[in-house]
């Protein structure tokens, strides 16, 4: 049975359970809602949960476990000589699911009885074809262990799935008959139906909490690899960064850092001074009519993707920096890619950031402090200078820092206004790179993924994890002391 | 009626200072004050009562354009300090707001140290040439606020740290640092206890003797005790205004009895 029927039957009993709890309930209770503990919608949904919730964790644990170890099982059964010379355990494997899938797929349209399919009399030369024919192009023709792997790997699918819709299905009615049992007068549904919904909230929260392990994860052991390749010494105090995936690459991060480091600079220099600003007057100066307009506008210009302001820095700002500072006007520019460039470009991305963070964070400050310094007779801007924005100042800081972090993860417009080049220069006309556009390169090159050349990305990919975790939780840190002054 | 009433009949016949003529205050639609006559002599101490709701903080807020920081708020009719309309066009409300100063109904130090706090006005308005005269004039300041003993030791300590009786008490001391020409006080004592009620009671006394000083309170005998005129404000009309022996002892109107003596509000 699909898995789409499955659900909608588990949930139709949970329907079901809903209305027959409630109205037990209502019945127990002598239709009296007041002999009973709890409102009976929680009857109701006391039943439904218990039909729902384990029904459904088991279905997702199945449907996640069966096939690694339909897998396990399959590639443990492949003869000796099916993984040829030039091939892996996995391309083997990935082309007994393809077969499989093919296998299902004529079933389904009818070109394929299902005992052919899984009889091992089927004709070899005409199968390429007959699977081609309903949408699954194979790269060669079916050898017959492969095709032996594909049957087995079909039946222990189906075997597999059999079993789930029927220990789903028991699972659902089970939790029905045992939620019907337990509903009368006096059971405490209400108390029941909490604890069920924290366990949901709870459930939510460890599957992001779970994936942002993995990930991390899965960084932390490439990056291990990656060290056991290439000195960690040479990584983090190289001066030089020039891979070349014939092998003796040179792959220090200094340059790549300090490119990070000089482009995210100049985009703050960019950014705070017009989006605090910016902020300010918005915040303090503007009348309802102009912030109406004007917030909203600014709200625009943080929602263009990266990519076109890449596009902006390539076409616009990189030739009118070129203007100015190339061999025609000042001559310390030679290109139009350069880290000004992106620089500059990626400061008017970070505008709106920045000055709708400060927004919020002026807003906060009470406007009892505000009555307080104009009641002394201040004027505005000594009041903004002396009051708000001390008061405000560590979520400030604190907007900064996120924008920093952005500007350091920021990649599309690096790869186009930039350029391409690694290199320890202080002078902001040069081209330089950054760590984001390097792991771009490094994975979307031919390299072999076991190579150090492309295994330094996940080391890149982690040094920088690392940075921004770090401003983050500083950022965090200044934004929530802050928040303490006021509540 | 009530003995406390100011015996003291030493009321100099003294100049208006603020004269306020047909004041009406909306916000938005609501219309807050109708009406609004009244003349606040200077060297007077002048209360406003009446029940809560009644517009008396608005009516305050009025007198020295604090209401303009309010979007929603709208002021007519003609207010005069010294003769000048405030609300004239060529009138900086800053400086106004510099020779008419403010202690708010509810409590608001700066998020700075209680010295920072007391020397914020001085510092903006150029009063001290050097430190040893601002240290001056924040002393003063807090002992005529009753609250230096309390915090002479833990002058760089925030103010926010202060309780809530402190607090009030501090921005009193912040008001006074500032040295306006009249003070508007909008219920000063509402969180002090007696003790420190009397020591403000007698700054305001103090005051007097060269500003004029404008008080919102709910206490009727706070009223008798420090003011010599009071007005009655009811339902955003002023009721009844003058000596406030006379409106204690012989109101006019009968709204004004029923409120001191606690039938209405
Ligand atoms: N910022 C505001 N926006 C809208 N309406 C307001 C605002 N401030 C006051 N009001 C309204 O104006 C009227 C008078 O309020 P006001 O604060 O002057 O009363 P009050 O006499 O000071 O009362 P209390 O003794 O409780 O302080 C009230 O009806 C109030 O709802
Ligand atoms: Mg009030």
């Amino acid at each position: 049975m699909p898995v789409f029927w499955l659900a909608l039957i588990v949930l139709a009993l949970a329907a079901i359970g809903y209305v027959t709890g409630r109205a037990r309930a209502l019945s127990s209770g002598g239709g009296n809602i007041r002999n009973l503990h709890s409102l009976p919608a929680y009857y109701g949904w006391h039943v439904a949960l218990m039909v729902l919730v384990p029904a459904f964790a088991i279905m997702v644990v199945w449907l996640l476990v069966q096939p690694v170890m339909v897998n396990g099982s399959v590639s443990g059964g492949l003869p000796e000589g099916a993984v040829a010379e030039d091939t892996t355990l996995d391309l083997v494997m990935s082309d007994v699911r393809r077969v499989a899938e093919g296998l299902d797929a004529a079933v389904a349209s009818g070109g394929m009885t299902p005992e052919e399919a899984q009889s091992s009399t089927i004709d070899l030369d005409g199968l390429r074809d007959r699977l081609g024919a309903v949408g699954v192009a194979l790269g060669s023709e079916v050898s017959p262990e492969i095709l032996n792997a594909a049957q087995s790997y079909r039946g222990l699918t189906a075997t597999g799935r059999f079993w789930m819709t029927l220990v789903v299905l028991l699972a659902a009615i089970g939790g029905f008959v045992f939620a019907m049992r337990r509903t009368r007068a006096d059971f405490r549904a209400r108390n029941v139906v909490e604890s069920g919904i924290r366990a949901l909230l709870l459930g939510a929260a460890s599957i992001a909490i779970l994936t942002t392990i993995g990930i991390v994860l899965s960084l932390v052991f490439n990056t291990i690899e990656f060290f056991r390749l290439y000195p960690a010494a040479d990584f983090f105090f190289g001066l030089t960064w020039s891979p070349s995936f014939g092998g003796g690459s040179e792959l220090g991060i200094l340059p790549l850092l300090w490119g990070t480091f000089y482009i995210s600079l100049i985009a703050l220099a960019v950014a705070v001074p017009i989006g605090l600003f910016a902020a300010i007057y918005l915040s303090e100066y503007a009348g309802p009519k102009v912030r109406a307009v004007a917030k909203p506008l600014l709200e625009v210009l943080a929602g263009i993707p990266t990519i076109v302001y890449g596009l902006f820095a390539l076409l616009t700002v990189g030739p009118l920096l070129l203007g100015i500072f190339g061999d025609e006007g000042l001559g310390w520019m030679q290109a139009g890619t350069a880290v000004m460039t992106a620089g500059v470009v990626m400061g008017i991305m970070l505008i709106p950031f920045v000055s709708s963070l400060s927004d919020d964070i002026i807003n906060a400050v009470p406007q009892a402090m505000r009555d307080g310094s104009y009641g002394l007779g201040a004027t505005r801007s000594e009041t903004i200078r002396q009051v708000v924005l001390p008061a405000a100042l560590p979520g400030i800081v604190g907007a900064i820092l996120l924008a920093a972090s952005r500007a350091i993860g920021e990649t599309m417009i690096v790869v186009l206004g930039a350029g391409a080049a690694a290199r320890l220069s202080l002078n902001p006309f040069d081209a330089m790179t950054t760590v984001t556009a390097k792991i771009v390169s490094q994975l979307t090159g031919d390299a072999d993924f076991a190579s150090p050349e492309a295994l330094v990305a996940f080391a890149l990919g982690m040094t920088l994890f690392i940075v921004t975790l770090g401003l983050n939780v500083l950022a965090l840190y200044i934004v929530r002391k802050y928040r303490e002054q006021y509540e | 009626m009530y003995d406390a009433v100011n015996t003291e009949q030493s009321v100099q016949q003294t100049e208006t200072k603020i004269s306020a003529r047909n004041v009406q205050v909306y916000y938005g639609d609501t219309h807050a004050i109708k009406d609004v006559d009244v003349d606040i002599a200077d060297k007077t101490v002048t209360a406003f009562i009446g029940p809560s709701g009644c517009g008396k903080s608005t009516f305050l807020r009025c007198l020295n354009r604090m209401n303009d920081t309010i979007d929603i708020c709208r002021v007519e009719g003609r207010i005069e300090l010294d003769g000048e309309d405030i609300y004239d066009p060529k009138v900086d409300p800053v400086q106004l707001r510099a020779k008419v100063g403010m202690v708010f109904q509810k409590p608001n130090p700066f998020p700075k140290s209680i010295y920072d706090n007391i020397a914020y006005g001085p510092r903006i308005h150029g009063m001290a040439r050097n430190k040893a005269e601002l240290d001056e004039i924040v002393e003063r300041a807090l002992r005529r606020g009753a609250i230096w003993d309390e915090v002479k030791d833990r002058l760089d300590a925030p103010g926010t740290g202060l309780s809530g009786g402190q607090q009030q008490r501090l921005c009193i001391a912040r008001a006074v640092a500032t040295e306006p020409e009249v003070l508007l006080m909008d219920e000063p004592c509402s969180a002090l206890d007696p003790i420190a009620t009397a020591q403000v009671e007698e700054l305001i006394d103090e005051l007097r003797q060269n500003y004029s000083v404008v008080i919102v309170t709910h206490s009727m005998q706070q009223a008798a005790r420090v003011s010599q005129k009071t007005a009655f404000f009811h339902l955003g009309n002023l009721v009844e205004f003058g000596d406030t022996s006379q409106i204690f002892t012989n109101p006019e109107d009968p709204r004004t009895e029923s409120y001191i003596t606690g039938r209405i509000g």
